[in-house]
């Protein structure tokens, strides 16, 4: 603009944008890569003008200038394109001649992305660094007494149990009179948390049910992945790889026909049956797949029109009151497929956690509770939702576990974790700390996407664009164009990658600990952490 | 690392055995503690069929409160052994003003009471007395039980069995279980010291428990009084033993399923596969973890020993019929038993359970991979 031309209350400069994109005149060869990738049109070809002095040699000509034309790369200033900073950019650029910067300063952008009276909506994470589970060390090494294990050589029984597990008088009893006990399935304690066909791309999907089919049947490696709340796709509820799945019903029962009508073809029993109350990223408000995702492929699994915004409501309908929604809910999915698959409910972090469990000790047929903490991911979500909503994951699950102590039904109903396991890249001690402070296992979703499928979300608002169908990566975008890029053979080799360090770390944290024979769940006494304050809230031991 | 060493003998014999065996194996134990029990006893405890057995260490005052609170409870004393101590203590060694080992009548009320509800009782009242020693610092009770009589001491195992003269003829067992410390803890506490009792079984181990916590906090969430203290990670292996026969009706070949349970793959061909999965996962709070061989005694008189998962500890079981030792290690098993037939030693490896029952016979072998006995 010019100097003394109109600006809008909107109009910002490069230095208001969270993300800059720098750009070489040198060494850019004007291929257009970067402004074609771009998922956002954060920038395009620039005309650019510039004068050029030329002084002649002599006195006797005149200096003068001439105005020349070049052309680069600009970078718009709209809110509605500035630059996400995924840095497809730079991957494509074949002279490195362009990158995105993080502004040094607080971005005025956030001041403005809600044109129209819309707030903020995006994917991806609570993007705050850090974090209690980082913190929590591993203090109970063994030594002399009892010599350390060998995570190389030893035997290690890492499996934990989904599914209501009887006490043990219950459960002789039960099996001495023919009575029925409830399913218990014994799975690996890393599980792939709930992620929508239709939030993740098919290849996404594809990838991730290879490699975990790979793990089970190449492996022997348990691992279970959730579907989240969008259907499964019919070849797969037909196929025997559905016990390698557990289906998630939520409150928009997308998928759910399908699902049914697919009972009685089945070959094999799901995993788990997991009812979704509550997600930690959003809590208290319901899924969301915004229309741009809903192809015909989604919306007909889904069995929905294509091309509409489908929010599941914040909560089950049929909900009354707790007794009657976990009760009946439970019962009914229970029932459906004859008593054999565990059903159990998923909820937010939340300070009333206990309430639900307390209901849930009482209730026969629950097979355990999900939290899904402040720090977990999704597909979409308003901002503030994301920000500022939620229970953190680690005093929810210590509660929990140590009211279940209290009742003696700890580990009758594993409680399994979410959110925020791994974000910074610490996946198998995060998801230690959480098993000895009673979690029988953990459920972990961004980690996977990050390290299967290279997503590019960080902790500090990068891309985020998971909701608007524009994942550059393809990972949870519906456009074939954009999905192609992943091959989904890729994924499952990375999945695969993941799950065995995954295990390989874990042994090296337990072993020093002297435990292989079981999961510690519930060892507070290996856990120490330099905060007294903490300490004290987790019931486990100060270090400084 | 402690030393452990247990005997089981048709003929009655001094405690002292056991106590030269742990001499022996002294390199492995720093001298600061030694434990005893004593089941199947000889001389004048045999006659005394059925009358409970209190064992202890008191004060002067602690022994009259002790004696006003049975009196009230309608115990009668039948017969007892106060080992009095000469002034001065050995050194490394605590003077006390009495060791107790006394023998009751039961009150006359009780005598129509069924067996379980006695047995629960006499459990009660230790763990009453154990509360009142504690509060005033003048009681220590180790068991209260028919048959059973334990001596737990501070000090060098000889040292402390020549002060208290344990080889007085008063004193003599058919099963003698023993432990000279090698003190872990910081501060050395008497309830601490193996072999650990609760009605009729004592266990003691040569190891550590690094699942203690979350066993700890399953016992003592069963509503059963006698599931408490915990001083030492160990004390869990004799309530595990006594959960899983009292309230879970399995006996002992079940014990290793228990508490090293098979990996789930060795489950599917098992012939016992489909039960032992369910006590596998039943019972998984319960899965000890760590280097451990415990050896004890079941009020049947049985004898047993078994290893953890990987067996990280040493142990054998040898001797001749009608005498029998196990002990952690081979050189005090040579003490205890020279004249064995060393070519029939058993080391039980991580599957087994080494038995010698009442009639000493022979040393019977059982493996987790065996087809076990239907339990109902």
């Amino acid at each position: 603009m010019l100097s003394d031309g109109y600006i809008s209350p909107s109009s910002l400069s490069l230095r208001d944008l969270p993300w800059r994109v720098h750009w070489s005149l040198e060494k850019c060869t004007l291929c257009g890569r970067c402004t074609t990738v771009c998922p956002v049109h954060a920038i395009e070809l620039g005309v650019f003008r510039k004068r050029v002095v030329e002084t002649a040699f002599g006195i006797t000509q005149e200096p003068s200038n001439v105005y020349k034309v070049f052309y680069g790369i600009r970078q718009k200033t709209d809110p509605a394109y500035a630059c996400i900073g995924c840095g497809m950019c730079s991957m494509v650029c074949p002279n490195d001649a362009i990158l995105a910067y993080r502004s040094e300063e607080a971005d005025k952008l956030r001041f403005h992305i809600n044109r129209g009276g819309q707030p903020r909506r995006r994917g991806g994470r609570r993007n705050v660094p850090g974090g209690i589970l980082d913190r929590i060390k591993f203090i109970r090494i063994s030594m002399l007494t009892d010599p350390a294990l060998d995570a190389g050589r030893h035997e290690f029984e890492l499996r934990t149990l989904l599914g209501r597990v009887l006490p043990p008088e219950e459960n002789l009893r039960l099996l001495k009179e023919n009575g029925w006990i409830p399913p218990v399935r014994e799975i690996y304690p890393l599980i792939i948390g709930g992620m929508s066909f239709g939030a993740l791309s098919p290849t996404m999907w594809e990838g991730l049910q290879m490699g975990v089919a790979y793990l089970n049947e190449e492996l022997g490696m348990p691992v279970r992945m959730c579907t989240g709340e969008g259907g499964c796709p019919p070849r797969l509820l037909r196929s025997r790889f559905l016990k390698y799945v557990i289906l998630q019903i939520a409150s928009g029962y997308f998928g759910w026909d399908e699902i049914i009508h697919a009972i009685p073809e089945m070959k094999e029993d799901p995993c788990a049956i997991e009812i979704k109350y509550g997600q930690g990223a959003k809590p208290g408000d319901g899924g969301l797949l915004m229309w741009y995702k809903v192809n015909k492929l989604i919306a007909a699994i889904r069995g929905v029109p294509p091309g509409v915004s489908l929010p599941s409501p914040p909560t089950h309908q049929t909900k009354y009151s707790i007794e009657e929604a976990v009760a009946k809910m439970i019962q009914s999915m229970s029932m459906a497929w004859g008593f054999r698959v565990p059903v159990y409910p998923k909820i937010s972090g939340t300070s009333t956690a206990l309430a639900v469990l307390n209901n849930l000790t009482r209730n026969p047929y629950a097979a355990g509770l999900a939290i899904d903490g402040e720090d977990g991911g999704t597909g979409a979500a308003y901002n503030v939702s994301m920000d500022h909503m939620g229970h953190p994951i680690a005093s929810n699950i210590r509660d929990s576990y140590l009211t279940l102590v209290k009742l003696g039904k700890q580990n009758e109903i594993p409680l399994f974790a979410g959110g925020g396991i791994g974000k910074n890249g610490n996946l198998a001690a995060n998801a230690a700390a959480l098993i000895m402070l009673g979690a029988s296992g953990v459920q972990c979703g961004k980690y996977i996407m990050q390290a299967t499928a290279g997503c590019l979300g960080s902790e500090s608002d990068r891309c985020n664009v998971c909701n608007i169908g524009v994942c550059p990566k393809g990972i949870t975008s519906q456009d074939p164009r954009l999905y192609r890029r992943l091959d989904p053979e890729k994924v499952a080799e990375r999945l695969v990658d993941v799950f065995l360090a995954f295990d390989t770390e874990l042994k090296k944290i337990v072993a020093p600990l002297g435990r292989s024979t079981s999961l510690p769940i519930g060892m507070s006494d290996a856990l120490g952490i330099d905060d007294a304050a903490a300490a004290e809230r987790l019931h486990i031991a100060y270090v400084v | 690392m402690c030393r452990l060493c247990a005997l089981t003998s048709s003929e009655p014999l001094s405690p002292m055995k056991a106590i030269e065996a742990l001499d022996v194996m002294r390199e492995g134990h720093d001298g600061s503690g030694v434990g005893l029990f004593l089941s199947d006893l000889g001389g004048p405890w045999e006659e005394l069929e059925g009358a409970p057995i209190l064992s202890g260490i008191f004060t002067n005052d602690g022994l009259k409160r002790l004696d006003r609170f049975m009196m009230e409870i309608g115990f009668m004393t039948k017969y007892k052994l106060t080992i009095k101590t000469p002034k001065t203590a050995p050194p490394g060694v605590p003077k006390r003003d009495v060791y107790l080992i006394r023998a009751y009548e039961l009150p006359e009320e009780w005598d129509s009471l069924p067996q379980q509800e006695i047995q629960n009782r006499l459990t009660g009242v230790r763990l009453q007395l154990r509360q009142m020693g504690q509060e005033k610092e003048d009681m220590i009770v180790f068991s209260f039980w028919p048959d059973c009589i334990m001596i737990k001491e501070i000090g060098d195992p000889m040292t402390v069995a020549e002060y208290l003269r344990l080889d007085r003829k008063e004193l003599q067992a058919r099963i003698i279980l023993a432990q000279g410390r090698q003190n872990t803890n910081y501060a050395i506490n008497l309830y601490a010291c193996h072999p650990f009792f609760i009605q009729g079984i004592a266990t003691m181990t040569n190891g550590e428990n690094t699942a203690f916590v979350p066993i700890r906090e399953f016992l003592t969430s069963r509503g059963f009084p006698g599931y408490v203290g915990y001083q030492s990670d160990s004390e869990v292996f004799t309530h595990i033993l006594h959960y899983m026969r009292h309230f879970l009706g399995l006996d002992l070949e079940y014990y290793k399923h228990v508490i090293t349970p098979l990996q789930d793959e060795v489950l599917e061909t098992h012939p016992n596969g489909a039960f032992l999965k369910h006590i596998k996962r039943s019972c998984r709070r319960l899965i000890i973890d760590g280097p451990n061989c415990v050896i004890g005694c079941l009020p049947d008189k049985r004898l047993f020993m078994v290893q953890d998962r990987k067996k990280l500890r040493p142990g054998v079981v040898g001797g001749k019929p009608g005498l029998y030792a196990f002990s952690s290690e081979m050189c005090g098993l040579d003490a205890l038993i020279p004249d064995r037939d060393k070519s029939k030693d058993v080391q039980p490896m991580h599957l087994d359970t080494a038995i010698v029952g009442p009639d000493r016979r022979e040393v019977r072998l059982c493996s987790q991979m065996d087809t076990s006995a239907p339990v109902h």
